[in-house]
C-alpha cells in the first residue's frame, strides 16, 4: 500500500504544549492514515494525554496545525472535535451516573439503532437501556462508551487504555472490533499492553519525554524496538550506590518490618505479597493503574483490606484510621501535594499537625516543645520557609518537603512514599532521595514507589514490580535497569518474545488475538 | 488569621520583621478595623450628637449578635456551616429565662446558668452527630435543626416571659465602673467570653485539627486526624457559644423571646465572610468576626440617623457587604498571583 501525504485521514504536526515551566509536548507529529489501527506508545509522563486532549479539544495546543481529511481543523471542546470527525473514549467512563443509557445517549446526540448494533458486536446484547448508569458494572461502562463512540461514526476513534478495566472476554471481543473498522475509519489505540499492540495495531508512535522519538511498523519482535524508543539513551546515574550484598543480607536476617500475605483490596490489589525489612529502600514499579494506589492505601490506613493479612515487625495488625498507622510510625508520603496539606496554613502547622492531632489528648499544644521539633525537621530537610505563613506560596519542592519533614518530626519507622518526586526540579528530587537514604540508614524501613524508572537505581536496594494488582517480579536495585523494569512492568518475561504464530497471524485472526489474550492471563497467574 | 492564634505562626526573626509579619498575616483583620474607624467618623459626621457614651451602647447592644457570630465562625473554619444557631439562642434564652422565674433565688441561677450552658452543648453534639451520621448536608440538617429548636422554645414559652436574675442582669448592663460611661460591662464580659473561650481552643491540638478538616479533610485524615470526630466537636463548640449568646439575651432583656431573631443567622454568616473567614473553611478567627459585627451594627445605625427608608437600609446594606468582600477578594487575588 503507498500512500502519498495528502492520503493520511489525520496528521498533527509540530504541536507543542506548554505547562507554566514544564514542557508536555515539543514539536510532537503524528500521521494516521486511513483504516490503520495506530498505537500511541509512551512511558508515563512522556505526552500521550496530553496529545489526546489537544486532539480531542480537551486542550489547546500553545501551536501546531491538526488536519483530518486534508483540511486544517480546530477544535475547541470535545463536541467542536466530534464535530470534526475525531471522538474519543478516555480512560474513566463518560456518563452521567444519575442518567439511565438511553438519557445518556440523548445527551450526546446519539441514535439508539448504531448503538445497539456495537453493543450486540461488543458482546452486551442484554443490556437494558433503562438501566441507570450507576447500577452497571465498570466494564460494562467501557463497552457503552466504546459503542457510543462508534455509533457516533467517527473518522478517528481515539482509544485511551479501554481494555484497563475490562475481563478478557470482553478485551477479546473489543480487539476484534477495533480490527473490523473499515478503510474509511482509523483507530488510536492506547494502551501498555505490548500484547494487545502487537495484536491489533499497523503502526506505532513513540512518545517520549514530549517528543515524537519514532513510527515502528508492528510487526513480529517490534515491542522491543518500541521499549528502546520509549526509553531513550538512558540517562546516567547520578551517584553509583555499592550495592553491598553482606548488608543486604544481613537485613534479611532480620523480622521483616511489614510482611504482606496475599493482601487484596478494592477491585484492582489481588493477592499481593512482599516482605519490607527495616533499614531498606524497597522500590515500587508498576505501570499507571495496576493497584499501586491501593496498595498504599491499605498501608496508610486509609483503605481496609478485603482479605490477605499484613504483619508488623511480626505482629498481625489491621488500621481502622490513617492514626492507627501514624501511632506505630507508619506513613504515608502522597505524590499530589494538595492531598496532604493544609494549604492555606502554616509551614509550622502543616509539620505538627500530625503529632498533635490525636485530639483525645487534651489539652494546650506545647508550643516550645512544638517549636523546636519543627524548627530541627526545617533545618534537616532545607526548607525555604521564607513564605511560610501559608504553605501554598511555596514552591512544589518545598511543600514536598513539608509533607516529609512533618514525618520526621514526628518519628517516623516505616515511609511509604509514593511517587514523591512527581513535579519536582532535579535539584530538590536529589535531596529528597538522600533524605530517604538517610532514613533508610537511620533504621527506616521505606517502600518508594515511582514513575521515574532510572531513580529506582538511584535510591532502592531492591525493587518489586506489581502488574494487574500482583508482585509480578523483585529484583535487586543492582539488576533493575530502566529495560528490565519496563519489561516486567509489561509482564513480559526477560528474554521471551511473543509467540511467533501470533505475529505472524496478524493482521485479523481471532483465534491469534484470543490466543495472545489467553497467554497474557496465563503469565500473570503462574507468576 | 486571628489575631490569637499568630503566636503558632511566627517565623523566627527579628522584631520588625515579626511586625511586618503580623501585618500581612491579619491584613484583612487590619483593613476592616480601618473600615470600622472610616466608618466611625463617618457616624459622627452624620449624627454630631454621637459620642462615647453612643459608642459604648452600641457596644452593649452587639453582645449577642457578636457571640453569635463566634458560634458561627467556628464550625464555618471547620469547613461547617449552622443555620440553627439563632434558634438555639432562642431556646436557650427561654430556658433560662422561664427558669429562673419559676425557681427565683441568686444561688440558683448559678446552676440554671450551668445547666443551659450545659444545654448548649447538647443541641451542637445532635446538630454535629446528625451531619456526622446521616451524611446529609449541614446545611439541611441544621436548616431543620432550627425549626427544632425554636419550636421547643415556643413550648418553653408561648409568649415572652419570664425573668433573670439580677446578677446576670448586673454582668450586661451598665458600666463597667459607675460615672465613667466608656466601658460598658458587656463589651467586657464579650472580651473575656472569647479569651477564655477562644485562646485556648485555637492553641489546643482540637483547635489545630477545626482548621485541618476544614481546610482540607483528606489530608486531614491522611495526617491521623479523627474527621468525623473533630467535626462533631465543632458543632458542640458553637452550640456551646450560642449558649452564651442565649444567655446574654436573656441577661440584656431580663426575659426570654421564644421566635428567634430571623436576621441573626443571616447576619452571623455575613460577619463571619466580613470578618475573614473562609466559607471554603481553614481560614480565619474569632476577632474578625466581632469587628464585623460592630461594623454591620454602625452601617445599620447610620442608615437610622440619616433617616433613611428601612427598606433600602436593607437593599443598601446588602450592596454593601458585597462590595467590600469584592474588594477584598481582588486584594487577595492580586497578592497571590504577585
Amino acid at each position: 500500500m503507498t500512500l502519498t501525504a495528502t492520503d493520511l485521514l489525520l496528521e498533527a504536526t509540530d504541536v507543542s504544549k506548554t505547562y507554566g515551566a514544564v514542557v508536555a509536548l515539543h514539536n510532537v507529529s503524528l500521521a494516521v492514515r486511513p483504516g490503520e489501527v495506530h498505537a500511541l506508545m509512551g512511558a508515563n509522563g512522556a505526552g500521550k494525554s496530553t496529545l489526546v486532549k489537544i486532539l480531542t479539544g480537551a486542550v489547546s495546543p500553545d501551536s501546531g496545525r491538526i488536519v483530518v481529511r486534508g483540511r486544517e481543523r480546530v477544535s475547541h471542546s470535545p463536541a467542536d472535535a466530534r464535530r470534526n470527525g475525531l471522538v474519543s473514549v478516555y480512560q474513566e467512563p463518560a456518563v452521567i451516573p444519575d442518567l439511565d443509557i438511553r438519557e445518556n445517549l440523548r445527551l450526546t446526540q446519539t441514535a439508539v439503532e448504531p448503538f445497539r448494533h456495537w453493543l450486540n458486536e461488543l458482546g452486551l446484547e442484554n443490556l437494558n437501556l433503562s438501566t441507570l448508569s450507576r447500577r452497571l458494572p465498570l466494564a460494562s461502562l467501557r463497552i457503552i462508551d466504546l459503542a457510543r463512540a462508534l455509533a457516533i461514526e467517527p473518522d478517528v476513534l481515539l482509544l485511551d487504555e479501554i481494555t484497563a478495566a475490562l475481563p478478557a472476554n470482553l478485551t477479546e471481543r473489543v480487539l476484534e472490533v477495533v480490527q473490523q473498522q473499515g478503510s474509511n475509519r482509523s483507530v488510536i489505540f492506547i494502551s501498555h499492553r505490548l500484547i494487545e499492540i502487537a495484536a491489533v495495531c499497523d503502526r506505532a508512535t513513540v512518545l517520549r519525554n514530549g517528543e515524537t522519538v519514532g513510527v515502528v511498523d508492528v510487526a513480529a519482535g517490534s515491542e522491543d524496538k518500541i521499549v528502546e524508543l520509549m526509553l531513550g539513551e538512558s540517562a546516567a546515574a547520578l551517584a553509583e550506590r555499592q550495592d553491598d550484598a553482606g548488608a543486604a543480607a544481613e537485613r534479611r536476617q532480620k523480622t521483616p518490618r511489614l510482611s504482606l500475605l496475599g493482601v487484596s483490596a478494592a477491585r484492582r490489589l489481588h493477592n499481593a505479597s512482599f516482605e519490607l525489612y527495616p533499614g531498606e529502600v524497597l522500590g515500587v514499579v508498576a505501570l499507571e493503574g495496576q493497584g499501586q494506589d491501593e496498595l498504599f492505601d491499605v498501608l496508610a490506613g486509609s483503605e481496609r483490606p478485603t482479605s490477605g493479612s499484613l504483619l508488623v515487625d511480626g505482629k498481625p495488625t489491621s488500621f481502622r484510621h490513617p492514626a492507627d498507622a501514624i501511632r506505630i510510625g507508619m506513613v504515608y508520603v502522597a505524590a499530589d501535594r494538595a492531598e496532604a496539606l493544609l494549604m492555606q496554613r502554616s509551614v509550622r502547622e502543616n509539620i505538627s499537625l500530625p503529632f498533635t492531632a490525636r485530639i483525645l489528648q487534651w489539652g494546650w499544644i506545647n508550643l516550645g516543645r512544638e517549636r523546636r521539633k519543627v524548627d530541627e525537621a526545617v533545618d534537616t530537610l532545607q526548607i525555604d520557609a521564607r513564605a511560610g505563613a501559608e504553605v501554598r506560596r511555596l514552591s512544589g519542592g518545598n511543600q514536598q518537603k513539608v509533607t516529609i519533614a512533618r514525618w520526621v518530626a514526628s518519628g517516623v519507622k516505616t515511609m511509604l512514599a509514593f511517587d514523591p518526586t512527581r513535579g519536582i526540579d532535579i535539584r530538590t528530587k536529589t535531596q529528597i532521595y538522600v533524605l530517604l537514604r538517610d532514613l533508610a540508614a537511620a533504621g527506616a524501613a521505606i517502600l518508594l514507589y515511582t514513575s521515574e524508572l532510572k531513580e529506582i537505581q538511584l535510591a532502592c536496594d531492591r525493587v518489586i514490580v506489581i502488574f494487574g494488582g500482583e508482585v509480578v517480579a523483585e529484583m535487586p536495585a543492582a539488576q533493575a535497569d530502566e529495560v528490565a523494569l519496563l519489561r516486567a512492568a509489561h509482564n513480559l518475561k526477560p528474554g521471551s518474545a511473543l509467540p511467533e504464530e501470533i505475529a505472524a497471524s496478524r493482521p485479523s485472526d481471532k483465534a491469534a488475538v484470543q490466543a495472545a489474550i489467553e497467554s497474557q492471563s496465563a503469565t500473570v497467574n503462574q507468576s | 488569621m486571628s489575631a490569637t492564634s499568630a503566636p503558632i505562626d511566627q517565623p523566627r526573626g527579628g522584631g520588625g520583621d515579626r511586625i511586618s509579619t503580623f501585618a500581612r498575616d491579619n491584613a484583612w483583620t487590619l483593613g476592616l478595623i480601618g473600615f470600622l474607624a472610616v466608618l466611625l467618623l463617618f457616624t459622627k459626621y452624620v449624627n454630631q450628637t454621637y459620642g462615647l457614651d453612643s459608642l459604648a451602647s452600641t457596644a452593649t447592644s452587639v453582645v449577642p449578635l457578636a457571640l453569635a457570630a463566634v458560634a458561627q465562625a467556628v464550625v464555618v473554619l471547620s469547613g461547617g456551616i449552622d443555620l440553627s444557631v439563632a434558634s438555639q439562642m432562642a431556646l436557650t434564652s427561654c430556658v433560662a429565662a422561664t427558669l429562673m422565674k419559676g425557681y427565683p433565688g441568686e444561688d440558683v441561677a448559678v446552676v440554671i446558668v450551668v445547666g443551659v450552658l450545659l444545654l448548649g452543648l447538647v443541641l451542637g453534639a445532635i446538630n454535629g452527630a446528625l451531619v456526622v451520621l446521616t451524611k446529609v448536608p449541614d446545611i439541611i440538617v441544621t436548616l431543620g435543626t432550627s425549626f427544632v429548636w425554636a419550636g421547643f422554645a415556643l413550648l418553653v414559652r408561648p409568649a415572652p416571659g419570664g425573668s433573670a436574675a439580677q446578677w446576670l442582669k448586673d454582668l450586661v448592663v451598665g458600666p463597667i465602673v459607675s460615672g465613667i460611661d466608656v466601658i460598658p460591662k458587656a463589651a467586657v464580659l464579650l472580651v473575656i467570653i472569647v479569651a477564655v473561650i477562644w485562646i485556648p481552643l485555637s492553641r489546643s491540638r482540637l483547635g489545630l485539627s477545626l482548621y485541618a478538616i476544614g481546610s482540607n479533610p483528606l489530608a486531614a485524615f491522611r495526617s491521623g486526624v479523627a474527621v468525623n470526630r473533630t467535626k462533631v466537636l465543632s458543632y458542640i463548640v458553637t452550640g456551646f457559644v450560642a449558649a452564651f449568646a442565649g444567655l446574654s439575651l436573656t441577661a440584656s432583656t431580663g426575659i426570654g423571646t421564644p421566635v428567634p431573631e430571623p436576621t441573626y443567622v443571616l447576619i452571623s454568616i455575613a460577619a463571619v465572610v466580613l470578618g475573614g473567614v473562609s466559607m471554603a473553611g481553614g481560614i480565619g478567627g474569632a476577632f474578625g468576626p466581632i469587628v464585623a459585627v460592630i461594623v454591620l451594627q454602625l452601617i445599620r445605625d447610620d442608615m437610622t440617623f440619616m433617616h433613611v427608608d428601612p427598606n433600602y437600609g436593607l437593599v443598601a446594606q446588602g450592596i454593601i457587604l458585597i462590595g467590600v468582600l469584592m474588594v477584598g477578594s481582588l486584594i487577595q487575588q492580586r497578592r497571590s498571583r504577585a
